[in-house]
């Protein structure tokens, strides 16, 4: 099932939270809107599914416009950040409920509907789950059975609101590698929310990024992470180091440091950013000819993660530095040390940056 | 030994011991206290008389006045309590913070002034009595108007059980029963009724409590005919006006009697449910 959304637009007040968006969702992907919060990106979904309603736009599924339909009708399955479960049902009823609402010449039989919820139950591993309440389960469990309630109708599509959000971070990377398996499993189009973009990168087919309520791209995890398309992308999809560089005929100049970037190929020199993510530098102990010169500010080792924070000679800028321990141990640098620093790859945006 | 020191040196806060000590203290004063004191003057009556005082033909004819009315105002509080519980926490319309300090207005009123007023505007010439008049229907001095001043002075407590509950039952519970397919109506039944059901029995029986011994109110709305429109709390206070303290207490005591059977069954209730729910959501 498509979804394609077009020219929706939507304010709350004067607060714009979704301004003109235009977006096709391709059968069987399973698609991340990522932003930051207050980017629309909730809103969105929610107009997905029916449970608000756009100002103006139209909605469709496979070229049926539903903008007006009912969330009822529209037959989505939504999973929610808090899970809502049903406190007063069993696992097995809140499975069951979509079933049971069905009108009666619709409605499965007790025995069909036993065998789906079970059938559901294995599919999220939690068969043996079916006879308590949902205050006796983990969070991470609760999801499942409200992942396992939503697909009970089968949806046409399966929309999920920040559905890791709540649970503690060992769980949710979890619950993401399961969740990717199981679309693998049942390829149902897919949307998520998500403000985490390690989420988005490692389970979705593509990745929407939105801020203020607009797309600002749209692509492969990889297209967005190596070609983001603004340096708004470049910073929300992890950590970034911004310099200020002189561009000329593909050539960028940051200090003495040369980087090539091709996509700039004017002959005249121009002002420009350069964003170099911290595990794209390279740190040398000895000076290097075409390297900056900095000072080792402060060193904290994360597991198997050793992060630099160094500040330049030059103009007192900080910058974040990432390197595998061992590799930092070879260097024998400590803390107030001079070192030398290249970075080694760097998308560059001309003019201004944010 | 072990078993008082987990119960009061491991607290951040102290003084367990010294409240729990002034608590019982005074409960002990303002409740069993009084109850033992009924209990004493009932005790004064062999099983033979205190069985013909409160089967007394005019005592029985109370009860059923008391009891039918207290239940036709509690029903009707079950679902006027609900709407004004519903209204006050999904809507919000101008004058919504006025009504919701309105609702307690029962508990602040004299129940004496609120039973006049009544007693007034529903009487053949007040402002709706002689309207109703008009159809032949008598409110005050009747029947009616008890289950009115049982109906004024205990809508409060429905209000208040539910309201809160509502509030904290989020939006999501009904948005994800619609996107499971559910008509307005399923979601009412199977989601929400379900989830405040053990508030809405509670203030519904708190209610009829309430109205079981509600005086002030019921004594100037009910014109108080013998075998017609006389409640149980005036019985009461009839034996007391004769100085038949021994009557009134067994009275009293049946009076007393429903109420906490009806209390327990309250906390029944309520246990229950916490036990599923488990109070996480």
């Amino acid at each position: 099932m498509s979804i394609s959304i077009e020219q929706v637009n939507k304010r709350f007040g004067d607060f714009v939270a979704v301004d003109n968006v235009n977006l096709n969702i391709n059968t069987g992907e399973l698609t991340a809107l990522l932003g930051p919060s207050g980017s629309g990106k909730t809103t969105l979904l929610r107009i997905i599914a029916g449970l608000e309603q756009a100002d103006s736009g139209r909605i469709q599924f496979n070229n049926e416009d539903i903008t007006g339909q009912h969330v009822s009708e529209r037959g989505v399955g939504f999973v929610f950040q808090h899970y809502a479960l049903f406190k007063h049902m069993t696992v097995f009823e809140n499975v069951a409920y979509g079933l049971t609402v069905k009108p009666k010449k619709f409605r499965p039989n007790k025995a069909e509907i036993t065998k789906k919820v079970n059938k559901l139950l294995q599919l999220v591993q939690l068969d043996w789950t079916a006879d308590r309440y949902p205050a006796q389960l983990s969070g991470g469990q609760r999801q499942r059975i409200a992942l396992a309630r939503a697909l009970a109708v089968e949806p046409k599509v399966l929309l999920l609101d920040e559905p890791f959000g709540a649970l503690d971070a060992k769980v949710r990377a979890e619950l993401r590698r399961w969740l990717r398996r199981l679309h693998d499993e049942i390829h149902v189009t897919s949307v998520f929310v998500t403000h985490d973009q390690e989420e988005a990168l490692e389970v979705a087919d593509r990745i929407v990024v939105m801020n203020k309520g607009a797309i600002e791209q749209d692509g492969t995890p990889e297209q967005v992470y190596d070609h983001p398309a603004n340096p708004f992308v470049y910073e929300f999809l992890g950590n970034v180091n911004l310099f200020h560089a002189r561009v000329k005929q593909g050539q960028t100049t940051i200090g003495n440091v040369q980087l090539a970037s091709p996509e700039h190929t004017n002959g005249d020199e121009q002002d420009g950013f350069a964003y170099v993510r911290p595990h794209e530098i390279e740190v040398f102990k000895a000076p290097v000819s075409d390297g900056l010169k900095v000072k080792l500010d402060l060193v904290t080792i994360v597991g198997p993660v050793a992060r630099l924070e160094v500040l330049t000679d030059t103009e007192q800028q900080l910058i974040h530095i990432e390197l595998p321990k061992e590799q930092f141990k070879q260097l024998a640098l400590a803390q107030g040390d001079i070192a030398w620093i290249q970075p080694r790859y760097s998308k560059v945006f001309l003019g201004e940056g944010i | 030994m072990t078993f008082y020191r987990s119960f009061t040196s491991k607290r951040v806060l102290p003084g367990f011991g010294i409240s729990l000590g002034s608590s019982l203290f005074f409960i002990s004063l303002v409740i069993l206290l009084p109850i033992t004191g009924l209990i004493v003057q009932t005790a004064e009556l062999s099983w033979a008389q205190y069985w013909a005082i409160i089967s007394d033909p005019r005592v029985v004819a109370t009860y059923k006045v008391t009891l039918s009315a207290a239940l036709v105002a509690s029903v009707f509080n079950l679902f006027f309590g609900l709407l004004m519980a519903w209204i006050l926490t999904r809507y919000r319309f101008p004058g919504r913070i006025l009504l919701d300090g309105l609702m307690d207005l029962p508990f602040a009123l004299p129940t004496a002034v609120a039973g006049l007023t009544l007693a007034a505007v529903f009487s053949t010439q007040g402002w709706f009595g002689q309207y109703l008049a008009l159809w032949d229907i008598k409110v005050s001095y009747t029947w009616l108007g008890i289950v009115l001043a049982m109906i004024f002075t205990s809508v409060p407590f429905v209000v208040r059980s539910v309201q809160p509950v509502l509030e904290e039952f989020g939006p999501e519970y009904e948005e994800a029963s619609a996107t499971l397919g559910a008509s307005p109506w399923q979601t009412f039944f199977r989601i929400i009724l379900p989830e405040i059901k053990p508030a809405l029995l509670t203030g519904t029986a708190l209610s009829f409590t309430r109205s079981l011994g509600e005086f002030g109110a019921v004594i100037f709305i009910a014109g108080n005919l013998p075998w017609q429109t006389e409640v149980t709390s005036l019985m009461i206070f009839v034996r007391l006006q004769e100085f038949d303290y021994a009557g009134a207490s067994a009275i009293a005591s049946v009076v007393l009697l429903a109420s906490l059977i009806l209390l327990f069954i309250i906390n029944g209730i309520q246990q229950r449910y916490q036990h599923i729910t488990g109070g996480v959501k």
